[in-house]
């Protein structure tokens, strides 16, 4: 649909006849996040865009102490064991990858020298390899030179299973050569558009060869080094304790100019955010504060007279409803929500339909978000606003009124609607957690008000998030008829994210589970349409697809999306901090300093 | 007297086998694995969460793993943490001292509350004095840790400015100012907690000063014209001091504990908020250890006071 127009929006970029920025503005406006909207260019010819500093000062170091608040302290410090980003920032502080995201999406170099492009000969025009250049002259903290082999350690290290590297997913359907000492290729085995994967971002930073060699495979635990991080970072390992401390100091031999800023680190650990908020904004005994999942009058309140302001940063994370396609309440096999059976309300698209209309984003997002989200009428979320053309909502209990008048729900005797028999009566899940429990009020409200009767039900966050198979209340069983949550976009490509829903993902006993389909929702067109996005070279056809696998869930309303939620952080007020919703908070740490 | 003190120490291996049983066996079955982010992680593949499972034995019948745990624990081994794959006892050794800095601390301020305050007010019962110990011991214990904390955090860190609410391990000062600020940064967790140790010990100490004050061989002191003083201080307190004693010596374990609440507010890195943030991230291995070596405590502290009841009292030990 949109193939020409991108086709020809490329060629001026190329041709010098549109901005890039421009570009990318439209990108994100047809859905696409700013870093697939830079791929899609160096795939089309145009070299990325290296994102621009904003460092300003002059000399290294000289920056005191910077104090940082981790509501959950990192628990390890190795990236190919991080759960969570909680330890991703921790191993970032002295871990580096090739290059990272700034909060534009573009790409910045760290390890690496230059960004492959087609231009240059670092990305293959059929999309099958990529070399990267490194960095002459890094050096690990403990003098050793940073070469191309340690770039290759880390693919054998966490490709191999016996590591049990949470990695693994990345590195192991890749092949990592080495070229010279200070070039490496990624091949891949089919042709991939969101090459910047591998090595690229806070989760894939490298760790050193000559320290971990003797620890592949299934001695990777004994790594004395997985607790005392040696790497290229600004900052030098100092002392760790699990969950309350991380430490640091200024690297002198830092391999870019001027940098860093900080003299000492310190990443403190433990406690709720709340009160991280009132440390950081309030008080000021921390810098920053990372996560600040707090109401926004809280922080409204806190900023009144205070020493420090709420930062944001925009990503691609959405806050969804999702419905259950089959029917949680029969048991077949001893299965509920088998895939034998068929949700006896939602198999009526007039249902879904009608609660689409019946979530009232606006409201939430005045009495719950504020400016920590946005409205949105899609799943798949860019990094500014993200208008699909093709999608819109709405909130009217009228028109869901007359939508189910229409299909034959009439109110019963309790103001129920019934048909056939079949009471409009939904159980309605989702996470401990205030935000959610409070916008489940309201959903609940206006469907009462259209004839739908909502029980609430909200389960510990530790067990619904959990894969125990045991327990009838995680969130891919889903014995509920709606559920609600968030599933974090951890790569700025829609690819990994948008996959989870064809039809082979279906989670049942049969996978224990495991599988991340939880709607059940089976669409033949959809699966065609990952299919053919994920070997479609053409990035311009791909984005038309991924937008259309977007509009596929939202037309069938197998989720109503309710807020695109932002990372807020909270920082002193001089600090400099450069967030990106695309990357993690200590990402750009190198950047950072502060104002006078 | 030993053979006592060996009955009671027989008895106490069988207590510890089978409390670790109850709790390896509650652990087993609480919901959630510490692998459960994984589940969202779409780059982790789901073969990699259960190779993880397997590879840290969650998978073996809980018959297996408990008899695997035992035999390891006999050897002085704790397992590790699979959250931060780190040695568990490394891990509680790192947090011991916090613990028992700001909950000892606030033990001793308790008894220096609640030992003057409770005698005192028992040996003037419905005094003005009395009255308004009372009154403070009840508002005391009425009031939770959570907000007493918060409470001290508004007023001393927020409005006035004086004292710090982040606890750090990591002072960057030496000598004099390294301990004043230690000392600076222990003052409201310490008096939260210490008070509200010391409002219900010292409605305990007055009851048993009281129980004794009545007795007769107290009258007699007095009559013989003993002073006030010398009759509260060696004879009444002296024997009204057995319960306190033994009371004191169960709270013992609590020390070591840490005090949960109390930890997270004022994120002092101590064995409480290990075991709190252990347990939410399923971290089996250390949840464990902390509660077994909890429960070894109360074990140990019980056989202590048995002892020393025995000792005190030798009616009890000779049955």
């Amino acid at each position: 649909m949109l193939d020409k127009e991108l086709r020809s929006m490329i060629d001026k970029v190329a041709g010098g006849k549109m901005d890039r920025r421009a570009f990318i503005q439209r990108m994100a406006a047809i859905g696409l996040t700013a870093p697939v909207a830079n791929q899609i260019l160096a795939l089309g010819g145009v070299a990325m865009a290296e994102g621009a500093s904003t460092y300003k000062p002059t000399k290294r170091g000289g920056g005191g102490a910077l104090k940082l608040l981790w509501w959950q302290g990192p628990t390890l410090l190795n990236p190919h064991f991080a759960t969570g980003t909680k330890d991703q920032d921790g191993s970032r502080l002295f871990y580096e990858p090739l290059a990272c995201w700034d909060p534009d999406g573009n790409m910045k170099l760290v390890l690496a020298a230059e960004i492959p492009s087609i231009q240059n000969g670092g990305l293959a025009a059929d999309g099958k390899s990529v070399t990267w250049k490194l960095k002459p002259g890094v050096k690990w903290h403990d003098g050793k030179p940073f070469t191309a082999d340690d770039v290759v350690f880390n693919w054998e290290y966490a490709s191999d299973p016996a590591t049990s590297a949470l990695t693994i997913g990345t590195f192991r359907d890749i092949v990592v050569e080495k070229i010279d000492d200070l070039t490496v290729r990624i091949v891949f085995n089919k042709p991939t558009p969101f090459w910047a994967d591998a090595f690229v971002g806070a989760p894939n930073a490298i760790i050193p060869k000559h320290l971990f060699a003797d620890y592949k495979g299934a001695k990777s635990r004994e790594a004395p080094n997985n607790l005392s991080p040696v790497g290229t970072g600004p900052y030098k390992f100092v002392e760790f304790k699990p969950g309350d401390l991380v430490r640091g100091v200024l690297n002198p031999d830092y391999h870019m100019p001027n940098r860093p800023y900080f003299d000492t680190l310190e990443m403190k650990g433990g406690g709720d955010a709340v009160s991280a908020a009132r440390a950081v904004i309030q008080t000021g005994e921390y810098d920053f504060g990372y996560n600040i999942q707090v109401e926004d009058d809280v922080l409204l309140r806190l900023e009144k007279g205070g020493k420090g302001k709420a930062v944001y940063a925009v990503g691609g994370d959405t806050e969804f409803v999702a419905l259950n396609f089959t029917d949680p309440n029969t048991e077949v096999d001893g299965e509920r929500s088998s895939m034998k059976t068929k949700h006896p309300l939602f198999s009526d698209p007039a249902v879904r339909k009608a609660l689409s209309l019946l979530v009232d984003r606006e409201s939430v997002k005045k009495a719950i978000y504020g400016r920590a989200g946005r409205t949105t009428a899609n799943f798949l979320n860019g990094p500014e606003k993200f208008v699909s053309k093709n999608t819109t909502w709405e909130f009217s209990i009228e028109k869901a009124s007359k939508i189910l008048d229409d299909a034959g729900w009439k109110p019963g005797a309790d103001g129920i609607r019934e048909k056939d028999g079949k009471k409009l009566k939904l159980l309605y899940q989702t996470s401990i957690n205030g935000p959610r429990q409070k916008t489940q009020a309201i959903v609940k409200q206006a469907c009462q008000k259209a004839g739908i009767d909502v029980e609430l039900k909200s389960v510990v966050a530790t067990v619904f998030f959990s894969s125990d198979v045991g327990n009838p209340d995680t969130y891919p069983k889903f014995y509920a008829d709606m559920e609600m949550f968030q599933i974090p976009m951890s790569q700025p490509d829609p690819a990994q994210h948008m996959r989870r829903y064809i039809s082979s993902e279906v989670a049942t006993k049969e996978n224990k589970w495991q599988g991340r389909n939880f709607p059940r929702w089976v669409n033949k067109e959809y699966d065609a349409t990952i299919e053919a996005a994920e070997g479609e070279m053409d990035p311009v056809k791909r984005a038309a697809l991924y937008i259309k696998a977007n509009d596929l869930l939202i037309q069938d309303v197998v989720f109503i999306p309710v807020q695109h939620r932002l990372k807020v952080e909270a920082a002193a007020n001089n600090l400099q901090c450069i967030i990106s919703g695309w990357a993690n908070e200590t990402d750009n740490l190198f950047d950072w300093y502060r104002e006078a | 007297m030993s053979q006592y003190v060996l009955r009671r120490l027989l008895i106490a291996i069988p207590s510890l086998l089978g409390i670790s049983l109850v709790l390896f066996i509650v652990l087993a079955m609480a919901p959630g694995d510490p692998f459960s982010e994984l589940t969202t992680n779409p780059n982790v593949p789901p073969e990699v969460a259960a190779a993880l499972r397997a590879k840290f034995g969650m998978d073996d019948p809980i018959y297996l793993r408990y008899l695997h745990w035992l035999s390891a624990m006999a050897h002085g081994d704790w397992g590790f943490s699979f959250v931060s794959r780190m040695d568990v006892d490394t891990l509680i050794l790192q947090r011991l001292p916090a613990t028992l800095y700001v909950i000892g601390s606030a033990q001793i301020l308790a008894l220096l509350i609640a030992i003057p305050v409770g005698v005192y007010a028992a040996t003037k019962p419905y005094s003005l004095f009395d009255q308004i110990a009372n009154t403070l011991a009840f508002v005391g214990f009425s009031l939770p840790t959570f907000f007493t904390g918060i409470l001290f955090i508004l007023i001393f860190s927020v409005t006035l400015d004086w004292l710090p609410f982040v606890y750090s391990t990591d002072i960057k000062a030496t000598g004099i100012r390294w301990v004043l600020e230690m000392i600076r940064q222990a003052i409201m967790p310490v008096a939260v907690l210490g008070l509200f140790q010391a409002a219900s010990m010292t409605r305990f100490v007055r009851s048993a000063m009281l129980d004794v004050i009545r007795l007769d061989y107290v009258t007699t002191a007095r009559a013989k014209g003993l002073g006030q003083a010398k009759v509260i201080v060696k004879h009444v307190m002296r024997n009204a001091m057995i319960p306190v004693v033994t009371l004191i010596a169960l709270q013992m374990p609590a020390v070591f504990g840490g005090a949960i609440v109390t930890e997270q507010i004022f994120r002092i890195p101590g064995i409480g908020s290990l075991l709190i943030s252990s347990i939410l991230a399923n971290d089996t291995p250390v949840v464990m250890a902390v509660t077994f070596v909890f429960a070894c405590l109360v074990v140990l502290f019980n056989l202590i006071a048995d002892v020393l009841y025995g000792w005190l009292d030798p009616r009890i030990s000779l049955r």
